[in-house]
C-alpha cells in the first residue's frame, strides 16, 4: 500500500520535516489527489480568512463588486444607510437565484430577477410581489440577504471567513501585518487600478503559492525578462546587498525581502521612469525616511517583498504591486485573479511606468508570467510520471537566517497547510 | 500637411477591402509561420500593439491595467524573446492558426485608414488547445507606397483569460 492510499483521506503525513537531516519534503499526492482537495475545501477554504476586495473598489454608497471567494459567489457592497462594507452570499433567500449579476456597479437596490424580490444595500428584504400569499405574513428579517459569517477589514483589505468561530482578522494576520503596513504606508492612500487579470493554470494551486514567494527561480525562468530590462537601461546589480531574507511569519504566512534589482515606482528611480520623474521620486524617498525612519523608509522604497497571506492571497510589492488570489477548481487546476494596487495621488509619469512594469512582468501578456505558467504546468505534468514520490523543499534549512532565494517562506506555508488539513491547527 | 503625406493620403483613399485583406491574411500567415522579423516589417516605426484587459475592453494604457501595450521597441523585444530558447511558454513554439474575417474599412481620417476585423486565434501545444476570440481595430497608412500597420488593438471577446491562460503568442 502506498502512502497515497494511507494518508490522502486523512490528510496526514504529507509534509515531512526532518530538522536533524536538514530535509523538508512534501508528498506529491498533496498536489494530485482529489481527496486532498476535498480536505482543503473543508479545512482551509471554509475556515480561513480569505481576501474579498479592497475598500477603494466600493467608495460610494451603493457601489458593489461581485466576487468568487473560496469558490463561492459573493458580493461586496458599500451599504447606503450604514456606510459599512458588507459581503453577502450571492444567492436569493427565496429559492436560490444569484442576486447580483453584474461584476461591478452602483445601485439602490438588488432585485432578484426570478420572482422579483427586492433587497436594499443593507441586505434587508424590502419587497416582493404578492406578499398577501404568505399566511401570517412573510418574515422579512429571516428572508433577507445572508451576510458571510465574518467580514473584517485591515487597512483597506477586506477579508471574509465562512467560519463563525474563527479568530479575528488582526490575530490571524499576526506578523504579516507589518508587511502589509509597509505597502500601505509607502502609498499613503492605495487604490485598486481599473482592470484585472483573470486567468488559470493547469496545475495545483499550491504550486502557485510556492512560485509567488520563490526567490530562487528568477534568473533561470525569467531570463528573457531580465535581458529585456537590462536592454532598457536597468542596472540589475542595483539591488545587491539589500538584506536578502526569507521568513516564516507564523500562521502559514511567509515573506521574502530583497534589494530591488530594478526600479520601484514609489521612490527607486530607474532610467525607465525618465529623467522628469527623478527629482519627485528622490524627494518621496527622503519624505518617507523622515516620516518612518531611515530603515523602514528604505524598506518601503528600495526593498522588494513577496508576501503570502495564508492560504491564498499573494501581495507582491516588486516593480509594481499585485494583489493576487488563487482558487483551485480541481487538484490540477487553479483560477487566478490579479489586481493592481497603486497610490491614489501618484504622479502621471510614475503611474504610467508602474502600469507598464506590471504588465511586462506580472501580467499574463508580459515577458515573465507566461513562463511561470509553463513551469507550474510542467511540474504538474512531471508528477504524473511517478517514480518520485516527494518534492524537496529543503533549500537553506541549515542556515541561521534563510535568504530570499532559500525556501523557508515556502516551508512556512507547508507547515501550516499540514496542520490545518489534518485538523491539528484547531 | 506636406506634399508627401497629401499624396499618401490620396493613395490611401484608393485602397480597397481586397488589399486590406491581403495585408491581414499575410500577417496571419507570417505569425503562423513564426516569421516574426518579417512580421515586424508590416508595422511602421511609430507602431503600437495593444491588448486591453478582458474586463476593460476600453482600457487605456497609462491609466488602466491592460494585457499588452507595446510600442515598436517592445514589439522588437517581444520578437527577440519569442525567438530565444528561454521564452519557456513558447519554446518549442506552439502551432497557431490566425483566422481573420468580417473585414470592414472606415473612411480615411487624418491620413490613416481605420480597419475593423474579427479574429480567432488557435494555439496548440503540449496537449493544450487554446482559442482567442475578439476583434482587431487597426489603423493603416501608406509608407513608401506600401500599406503598413500603424496600430493594432486586439479587443478580446472572452470575458476572462481562464480558457487561454496567458497571451504569450502574438494575436
Ligand atoms: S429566487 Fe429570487 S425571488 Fe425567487
Ligand atoms: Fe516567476
Amino acid at each position: 500500500m502506498s502512502l497515497l492510499d494511507d494518508h490522502v483521506v486523512t490528510g496526514t503525513g504529507l509534509v515531512d520535516e526532518d530538522t536533524g537531516r536538514g530535509r523538508f519534503r512534501v508528498h506529491r499526492c498533496a498536489m494530485t489527489a482529489p481527496e486532498v482537495l476535498n480536505r482543503e475545501l473543508a479545512e482551509i477554504f471554509n475556515r480561513c480568512w480569505l481576501y474579498v476586495g479592497h475598500t477603494s473598489e466600493v467608495t460610494e454608497p451603493g457601489d458593489y463588486v461581485r466576487r468568487s471567494v473560496g469558490g463561492r459567489p459573493v458580493f461586496m457592497v458599500r451599504a447606503r444607510k450604514s456606510g459599512q462594507v458588507k459581503v453577502f452570499h450571492n444567492t436569493c433567500p427565496h429559492r436560490g437565484a444569484v442576486v447580483c449579476r453584474a461584476d461591478t456597479g452602483n445601485t439602490k437596490i438588488f432585485q432578484c430577477f426570478y420572482h422579483a424580490w427586492t433587497f436594499d444595500t443593507e441586505g434587508r428584504l424590502t419587497g416582493m410581489p404578492g406578499r398577501d400569499a404568505y399566511e401570517g405574513g412573510a418574515d422579512f428579517a429571516e428572508l433577507s440577504l445572508r451576510e458571510v459569517a465574518r467580514v473584517e477589514e485591515y487597512r483597506g483589505f477586506v477579508f471574509a471567513c465562512y467560519d463563525p468561530e474563527a479568530v479575528d482578522l488582526v490575530t490571524y494576520l499576526g506578523q504579516a501585518r507589518e508587511y502589509l503596513d509597509l505597502v500601505v504606508d509607502a502609498m499613503g492612500e492605495p487604490e485598486i487600478v481599473a482592470g484585472s487579470n483573470q486567468y488559470s493554470i493547469n496545475a495545483n494551486w499550491k504550486l502557485l503559492v510556492e512560485n509567488s514567494i520563490d526567490g530562487y527561480h528568477g534568473p533561470s525562468t525569467h531570463d528573457t525578462y531580465i535581458k529585456y530590462i537590462v536592454s532598457q537601461g536597468t542596472d540589475i546589480r542595483s539591488g545587491a546587498g539589500g538584506g536578502n531574507a526569507g521568513y516564516d511569519l507564523g500562521n502559514g504566512h511567509g515573506v521574502i525581502e530583497y534589494g530591488a534589482p530594478w526600479g520601484r515606482p514609489i521612490a527607486k528611480w530607474d532610467p525607465l521612469f525618465g529623467e522628469n520623474a527623478r527629482p519627485g521620486m528622490e524627494q518621496t524617498a527622503q519624505d518617507l525616511a523622515r516620516r518612518f525612519g531611515e530603515s523602514r523608509g528604505h524598506a518601503m522604497t528600495h526593498t522588494n517583498r513577496n508576501l503570502l497571506i495564508f492560504p491564498n492571497l499573494v501581495i507582491n510589492d516588486i516593480m509594481a504591486v499585485t494583489v493576487r488570489t488563487l482558487m483551485p477548481t480541481a487538484a490540477g487546476h487553479v483560477e487566478v485573479n490579479a489586481w493592481q494596487l497603486a497610490p491614489r495621488d501618484e504622479a502621471e509619469d510614475v503611474r504610467a511606468q508602474r502600469l507598464d512594469s506590471f504588465l511586462t512582468f506580472l501580467g499574463p501578456g508580459g515577458f515573465a508570467t507566461p513562463d511561470d505558467l509553463e513551469a507550474l504546468e510542467s511540474c504538474q505534468q512531471g508528477f504524473a510520471s511517478g517514480g518520485v514520490e516527494w518534492s524537496d523543499i529543503s533549500r537553506g534549512m541549515g542556515r541561521d537566517r534563510a535568504k530570499h532565494d532559500d525556501e523557508e517562506q515556502i516551508r512556512a506555508f507547508w507547515r501550516q497547510w499540514q496542520a490545518v488539513v489534518e485538523g491539528s491547527a484547531r | 500637411m506636406s506634399v508627401m503625406t497629401e499624396s499618401a493620403a490620396a493613395g490611401l483613399h484608393a485602397v480597397g477591402r481586397a488589399e486590406v485583406e491581403d495585408l491581414l491574411f499575410h500577417e496571419a500567415e507570417l505569425l503562423d509561420r513564426w516569421d516574426l522579423d518579417e512580421w515586424l516589417d508590416l508595422y511602421t516605426e511609430d507602431a503600437s500593439y495593444v491588448v486591453p484587459a478582458n474586463d476593460l475592453p476600453g482600457g487605456e494604457s497609462g491609466r488602466d491595467m491592460v494585457l499588452i501595450d507595446d510600442n515598436r521597441v517592445r514589439m522588437v523585444a517581444r520578437v527577440t524573446r519569442l525567438k530565444s530558447r528561454k521564452a519557456h511558454r513558447e519554446y518549442p513554439h506552439s502551432n497557431t492558426s490566425h483566422q481573420v474575417s468580417n473585414v470592414r474599412l472606415a473612411p480615411v481620417a487624418d491620413g490613416e485608414l481605420p480597419v475593423k476585423a474579427e479574429f480567432t486565434v488557435w494555439r496548440f501545444r503540449n496537449g493544450r488547445e487554446d482559442c482567442y476570440v475578439g476583434h482587431y481595430r487597426m489603423r493603416l497608412v501608406l509608407s513608401s507606397g506600401q500599406l503598413r500597420i500603424r496600430s493594432k488593438r486586439c479587443v478580446l471577446a472572452m470575458s476572462t483569460l481562464r480558457s487561454a491562460g496567458d497571451v504569450a503568442i502574438i494575436l
